[in-house]
């Protein structure tokens, strides 16, 4: 009590503040509050400068790329090969490449990553998914280009256990160890998705006799899918834009398959071909990855709208 | 209900006791699929690269003798670019993420700002690469220094720190703010002395899961067009003199963990293959430190809190 009592006789002796300093004191306070406002805003500004840099880097040079090269050959031309002494760029054999490594991997990640989450979010008990759940986090940390490393040593040496003729870089191999690689993405989301389902709607459907499964198949599953079909885009997206792992065991050779047992090259595996070598500034060369890097980019512009879509379309409200 | 319906029903029910122990194993071996994986990954590398792992290992530049080469231009390398992706995604991030939780007015900038985030998430990390080759190696000419490949990986994991301090702040009850608002606080004050302390553990999970993402990346960095081969330590950030700073390290060329991962997974012999599994093994070794570390934080921090 006395501590208060001096300290308020202090501020009592001081002189006491005229009007025009207390409002000199709060014009200074509001000065400094709009300077931060504005400070914060241009950090958020940052990430709209990024986007805009994006589409301007890629568009600008892109543009640069089809002076020389027709839109109508890139999209059509079967034949990708720039550092020949004729060069022919059609981007059809590294989006067939990038396809089927992305259809491998989606063929093995959905199917996993669904049912990992079903189990998470309605059978296993809260104990088990404390222990799972950061080991999920863990496996979707793991550096890609250790994914690669394991595609090419591990993976698709047993894989030519099981088919004797396989190369030793195949899309198979790379898009498997992909697969396993987006299981965390997907599962994650997917799970968030079906916790979010109310508890009043399993108790209703417990209380007409269902049991867990038929819960989960048919309540929880459908009232969850916009966010399990957001799930599943965001892992195409990883899988589409993914480099590291096909640029280390799908080979390096562009090829104009779908058939996964051969080798191949993706869109994003030619960018870092690229990079890895030593192309000058402004050759037709280096403006290449950038016509390559924007049809990536398109690719997964694409997707993210079809999420969009897909989330209006199938949103359950409660 | 008849007698004789019994009998059946108790076969519908067995039916589906039978199929949900059946979902049960499926559930059980799909998680399987993903902790063998891991296991096998983690195994692999460490009995292939076990040999390698020695103190020469560290402190060896890389070379073209296997048993020689070791990765001390790389750690080095990732430690002084994990420092620019820090000190620039962190700044901005966590002020990004506050001006849109505490300061945004609902308007259209605002809304573009938010769709933006979200989408920036989803680019590939390949096409920052191609950002920074564009912008930072050559229309800003900083080369294919240090300071390009830290500030193209911090804009890459802004996304992941602006939504992470996001969520932290959003948890914050708003009774909170209303009572320092009713002391006559203002804006700022609340920010710097309520929002910002109680939402830290949240942005630190996100920082450091972040920065575990950062230090991986191989894609962008080879695409602004980083050396494989680096012989030599950029300048020591500690200058001799007054101000005892030194900032020629960031016009520096480099290369990174998992670049120099990479330059031996691409070699055919055997001997720079151990050199790749005892440099993954570090990696992931890194990578799951952090990760534990944000694990913990979020387990054992955010429980105390009660608001």
């Amino acid at each position: 009590m006395r501590e208060t009592n001096s300290g308020a006789a202090a501020l009592m002796s001081q002189p006491p503040l005229t009007v025009s300093d207390r409002l000199a004191r709060k014009a200074l306070r509001n000065f400094k509050e709009r300077v931060i406002e504005l400070l914060l805003l241009g950090a958020a500004s940052v990430s709209v400068l990024t986007t805009v840099g994006i589409i301007w880097v890629l568009v600008s040079e892109s543009f640069n790329f089809f002076s020389n090269v027709s839109i109508w050959s890139f999209l059509t031309d079967t034949m990708w090969t720039p550092l020949f002494a004729e060069p022919r760029y059609g981007i059809l054999p590294l989006l067939a490449g990038t396809l089927t490594t992305s259809m491998v991997a989606l063929v093995v990640a959905i199917p996993l990553g669904t049912t990992i989450a079903i189990y998470l979010s309605e059978f296993a008990r809260p104990a088990v998914r404390e222990v799972v759940k950061p080991f999920l986090e863990l496996l979707g940390g793991i550096p890609t280009i250790v994914y690669g490393y394991f595609a090419l040593m591990v993976v698709i040496p047993l894989l030519q256990l099981l088919i004797p003729d396989l190369s030793g870089f195949n899309m198979l191999g790379a898009g498997i160890v992909m697969g396993i690689a987006i299981i965390p993405y997907v599962s994650s989301l997917a799970e968030d998705a079906m916790r979010a389902v109310p508890m009043s709607m399993r108790e209703g459907s417990y209380a007409m006799g269902a049991t867990k499964l038929q819960t989960a198949f048919r309540v929880i599953f459908p009232a969850a899918l916009s966010g399990i079909l957001s799930a599943y885009i965001l892992g195409i997206s990883r899988a589409v834009g993914e480099t590291m792992i096909v640029a280390v065991a799908a080979g390096m050779q562009p090829n104009f398959t779908v058939n996964p047992l051969e080798p191949a090259q993706t869109i994003s595996a030619y960018i870092v071909q690229v990079a890895l070598g030593d192309l000058p500034h402004g050759s037709i060369g280096y403006q290449s990855i950038f016509a390559a890097g924007l049809s990536l980019m398109l690719m997964t512009l694409a997707l993210n709208l079809v999420g969009h879509v897909v989330r209006r379309r199938f949103r359950e409200a409660y | 209900m008849k007698s004789e319906d019994i009998p059946s029903i108790r076969k519908i029910i067995r039916r589906n006791k039978r199929l949900e122990l059946f979902f049960a194993v499926a559930g059980f071996l799909a998680l399987l699929v993903g902790v063998l994986t891991f296991v096998a990954l983690f195994a692999q590398m460490a009995w292939s690269g076990w040999e390698r792992i020695t103190p020469d290992f560290f402190t060896n530049f890389p070379s073209r003798r296997a048993g020689q080469a070791g990765i001390l231009s790389a750690w080095v390398g990732s430690l002084l670019v994990m420092l620019v992706t820090a000190l620039s995604a962190v700044p901005l991030g966590v002020a990004a993420g506050i001006y849109l939780e505490e300061y945004a007015p609902k308007n259209l900038f605002t809304d573009i700002i938010e769709i933006n985030v979200t989408n920036l998430a989803g680019v590939p990390s390949i096409v920052y690469g191609l950002l920074a080759l564009g912008v930072f190696v050559y229309t800003f000419g900083f080369g294919q220094s240090i300071l390009s490949a830290g500030l193209t990986l911090g804009l890459l994991i802004l996304p992941v720190v602006i939504v992470a301090t996001r969520e932290a702040i959003r948890s914050i009850p708003l009774h909170i703010r209303e009572a320092a608002y009713g002391l006559g606080a203002t804006r700022w004050q609340v920010t710097r002395d309520h929002i910002v302390p109680y939402s830290l553990p949240g942005i630190l999970t996100g920082v450091i899961i972040g920065m575990s993402r950062a230090i991986g990346e191989t894609a962008p960095i080879i695409t602004i067009g980083a050396l494989t081969f680096i012989a030599f330590l950029p300048e020591s950030p500690i200058g001799p003199e007054f101000p005892w700073v030194n900032f020629e390290w960031l016009k520096s060329g480099f290369t990174v963990m998992p670049i120099q991962m990479f330059n031996w997974t691409s070699r055919p012999e055997e001997a720079f293959q151990q050199n790749a599994a005892a440099a993954g093994f570090i990696l992931v070794l890194m990578t799951l430190a952090m990760n534990a570390v944000s694990i913990w934080i979020r387990y054992h921090v955010r429980k105390d809190i009660k608001w």
